[in-house]
């Protein structure tokens, strides 16, 4: 087989795993800030249970992304040291940024959150919790800023073989940066909310934990419709308009926009086949894509068409992950609506189905965030930097075929064995739930 | 003169010994808890690392994202050069590091049994590869420079050769050693009995592990000797080595543990310091000819690069000390265990 195209399954598999537990942990990590503050600001007991109870989720969860998040640090030099070669006067300062700035802070005080309750001061156990969110937020920054130079270099000039760094800041904050940054934190915002808001749900619907249950479920759909809509507007339409600015190529294939038209529909649905590329059955808006795209409906948008065959991205892909994401995102808001109207007619304890619908969702977000990132990363193909470096140069040359094809099975197998036994660990602890507060419980309620 | 890349070089050199000191008492602990027989003491060796194996750790990664920025053609020959020993470490790292949560939460004896495994063996191997894997470098590694492109062919079995695997057992004993010395600032009674045995071994056998790799590296890698005999800074280095080694067993039996602590920490430093020094400007020797050698100078990254990576580390690593420091005093002295422990 061809070690590039193991290289790349491996790549997807290793990223793909590891992006299932960052995502989490932000949006988690910063859901227990607001629960903490509660907690030690109000001396609200019942916030101070909830912060007990998913700090110990959070333990577990952050040791699998710890444990996975190891091998990132080092596959670009394994599996791809042309690359490494090419992009590291530029790519290895963001991660050794994020090691410095990030990695310290939220492995550190992220010890002192879970063990520390009792052995320091209730201040500073607020200002560990506060510095794991922080510390993973910053790490999560760094990570865009590498992975947006990919996507859209700047800051550089090619000499001595290799893109040589001229401006740090142009190179940090290049064209996608920001855009991408919000737009995924947000994403992991999402994430947690949607996940505590299940696990509180469960508690509800079981009618386990209270009080404590019940708030934290009316903080979580709370906190996810916030998050759910600020997901569209700005966030995702902001990125929009950057991708279709800065990577045409990546627009016009998640769009499914086959040939240049002014006034460009949108397509709501729609089936992609080729060659050659065409839409069955689309769903779409007239003039709604040139108007998101540059706010103008009458705006020209280049069609796929207009480049050169080998500068395309695959288109199958690319289309039906993006649209899958956006639907995705209209449901998150959908659900978080029809939560917060329940919880205003004061419904929402009661509602069962809901209830049970609010679990199955956890996982969803966690799989926007997966197609997401596949749009991302698929629509830059066949560049592994954007129009600098192709993919099929950058792989390593002194690592064959049988060799990756060995560590795609060791891993593979590891994942299974961890995702396993770690679904099997959550189930199991949210099941218990948290021990129910004696004193005042019918009074609080 | 010191340039920004010698700069580099003393900075790499800091996080790796930050790493063999701090993660290694972890690994030291993990490989005791193979043999670790009850369970209330395998739970103090869970708990003695628990609040901070995972702040260690990141010593690690910072490592490898430095060396990526600093001297990313080393990073690139390196890492891809030693593929299926980076995936068994990255295997045994990944397997170590949930260890901790899965042990705490899962019920039955057996499945205990596996995670402790799982940490014992997680924590072995890493300490024996980063010996090989030294090894290696000082053995030189066929690196060849062809149009100012560098080129190698390294094989995983080519790794296992005797000399490497020396070392790989030296790091092994030491990081063993270090994590005995750990334990006995945080064991009581009968456990600190038994880790200060322990440390009494292991020292013994590290000390003569260590003239033995001594002496073969005169062998191996001549070149790593040359100059340093005369060379002032080598002999202050090996004195304070020799000393604190010394020291070692000598405040065990005083049983002022700290000191101990101390002593094997500045003893890992100071062999580390050393083996920098005696490679200086080298990173990767080539075993082809010495002249294709991956140097300071032409693996590296633009100076442009390093001085903004000296910026980025000058604001951040004070920062990063001064917590863990932090960290460190909260949960000094022996472990406890309650209902939140691992």
């Amino acid at each position: 087989m061809d070690p590039v195209l193991l290289a790349r399954i491996q790549f997807a598999m290793t990223v793909g795993f590891h992006f299932l537990f960052p995502p989490l942990t932000i949006g988690l990590s910063w859901l227990l800030v607001l629960v903490e503050t509660m907690g030690w600001k109000k001396k609200d007991e019942i916030y101070t249970s909830i912060g007990k109870f998913f700090s110990k989720i959070l333990g577990l969860i952050f040791a699998v992304g710890v444990a996975s998040g190891i091998v990132m640090e080092f596959q670009f030099g394994t599996n791809w040291a042309e690359y490494s070669k090419f992009v590291g006067d530029i790519f290895g300062a963001p991660l050794a940024a994020e090691g410095v700035f990030a990695f310290f802070l939220e492995s550190t005080f992220l010890g002192l959150y879970i063990f520390g309750r009792n052995r320091v001061s209730k201040g500073v156990h607020w200002f560990s919790a506060l510095m794991v969110a922080v510390g993973s937020t910053i790490s999560a920054f760094w990570i865009i800023v590498a992975n947006s130079w990919q996507q859209t270099p700047a800051g550089y000039v090619i000499q001595n073989g290799r893109a040589e760094l001229t401006d740090f800041w142009a190179a940090v904050f290049n064209p996608s940066t920001l855009p991408r940054f919000f737009h995924t934190f947000d994403a992991a915002l999402i994430s947690g909310a949607f996940f505590m808001a299940g696990v509180a749900a469960y508690l509800v619907y079981k009618n386990k934990g209270g009080e404590i249950s019940r708030k934290a479920l009316k903080l979580a759909v709370i906190f996810g419709l916030i998050v759910s809509l600020l997901e569209v507007f700005p966030f995702g339409h902001e990125h929009g308009k950057q991708v279709a600015e800065t990577q045409p190529e990546k627009f016009a294939a998640i769009q499914g926009l086959y040939t240049s038209q002014t006034s460009a529909p949108i397509a709501l649905f729609a089936f992609p086949t080729e060659p050659p590329p065409a839409l069955h059955a689309p769903v779409e808006i007239p003039g709604l894509l040139s108007w998101l795209a540059f706010g103008d409906v009458n705006a020209k948008i280049q069609g796929i068409n207009e480049f050169s065959k080998d500068d395309i991205p695959p288109l199958f892909l690319t289309f039906v992950a993006y649209h899958n994401m956006v639907l995705l995102g209209m449901l998150f808001i959908l659900l978080m609506i029809i939560a917060v109207f329940k919880l205003y007619k004061k419904t929402l304890w009661d509602s069962k189905k809901f209830l049970k619908l609010l679990v199955w969702a956890i996982p969803f977000p966690l799989l926007a965030c997966q197609l997401g990132w596949i749009s991302a990363e698929v629509g830059r193909q066949p560049w592994i930097v954007y129009k600098l470096l192709r993919t099929s140069e950058a792989a390593s040359v002194t690592v064959g075929a049988s060799e990756i094809l060995f560590s795609i099975i060791l891993f593979a197998a590891i994942y299974i064995l961890l995702a396993s036994i770690l679904i099997y660990l959550l189930v199991k602890k949210i099941k218990q739930g948290p021990p129910e507060l004696v004193t005042g419980e019918e009074v609080l309620s | 003169m010191i340039d920004l890349n010698i700069i580099w070089f003393i900075l790499v050199g800091v996080l790796i010994i930050g790493y063999a000191i701090l993660d290694g008492f972890d690994l030291g602990v993990g490989v005791i808890h193979l043999f670790t027989k009850k369970d209330d003491e395998k739970r103090v060796n869970f708990n003695a690392i628990g609040p901070v194996w995972d702040g260690n750790e990141v010593w690690l990664l910072t490592g490898g994202g430095a060396l990526f920025a600093a001297f990313p053609i080393v990073y690139a020959t390196v890492f891809s050069g030693f593929y299926i020993a980076f995936m068994l470490l990255l295997t045994a790292l990944i397997l170590r590091a949930v260890s901790f949560e899965f042990r705490k939460y899962v019920t039955t004896q057996k499945s205990k049994e596996m995670w402790d495994l799982a940490f014992g063996l997680g924590s072995l191997i890493p300490a024996l590869l980063y010996g090989v894997a030294i090894g290696n470098v000082m053995n030189g590694l066929p690196v060849e420079l062809i149009d100012g492109k560098v080129t190698s062919s390294i094989s995983f079995l080519g790794l296992l050769n005797p000399y490497s695997l020396l070392i790989g057992i030296l790091s092994l004993v030491l990081f063993t050693m270090h994590g005995a010395v750990y334990l006995t600032l945080k064991s009581e009674g009968e456990q600190q009995e038994r880790v200060i045995n322990w440390v009494n071994k292991t020292w013994i056998i590290f000390v003569i592990l260590y003239i033995l790799a001594t002496l073969a590296t005169f062998f191996a890698a001549p070149y790593l000797f040359k100059g340093m005999l005369k060379n002032f800074l080598f002999w202050i280095l090996f004195i304070l080595m020799f000393v604190s080694m010394i020291y070692i067993p000598v405040s065990i039996k005083s049983k002022k543990f700290g000191k101990a602590f101390l002593s094997s920490s500045v003893m890992i430093a100071m062999m580390i310091l050393l083996f920098a020094l005696s490679l200086f400007p080298m990173l990767v020797p080539s075993s082809i000819d010495l002249n294709n050698s991956l140097t300071i100078y032409n693996a590296s990254s633009t100076q442009r690069t390093l001085e903004t990576m000296l910026i980025i580390a000058l604001i951040g690593m004070p920062v990063v000390i001064g917590y863990t420091i932090f960290i460190y005093r909260t949960f000094k002295g022996k472990v406890v265990i309650n209902q939140d422990s691992y």
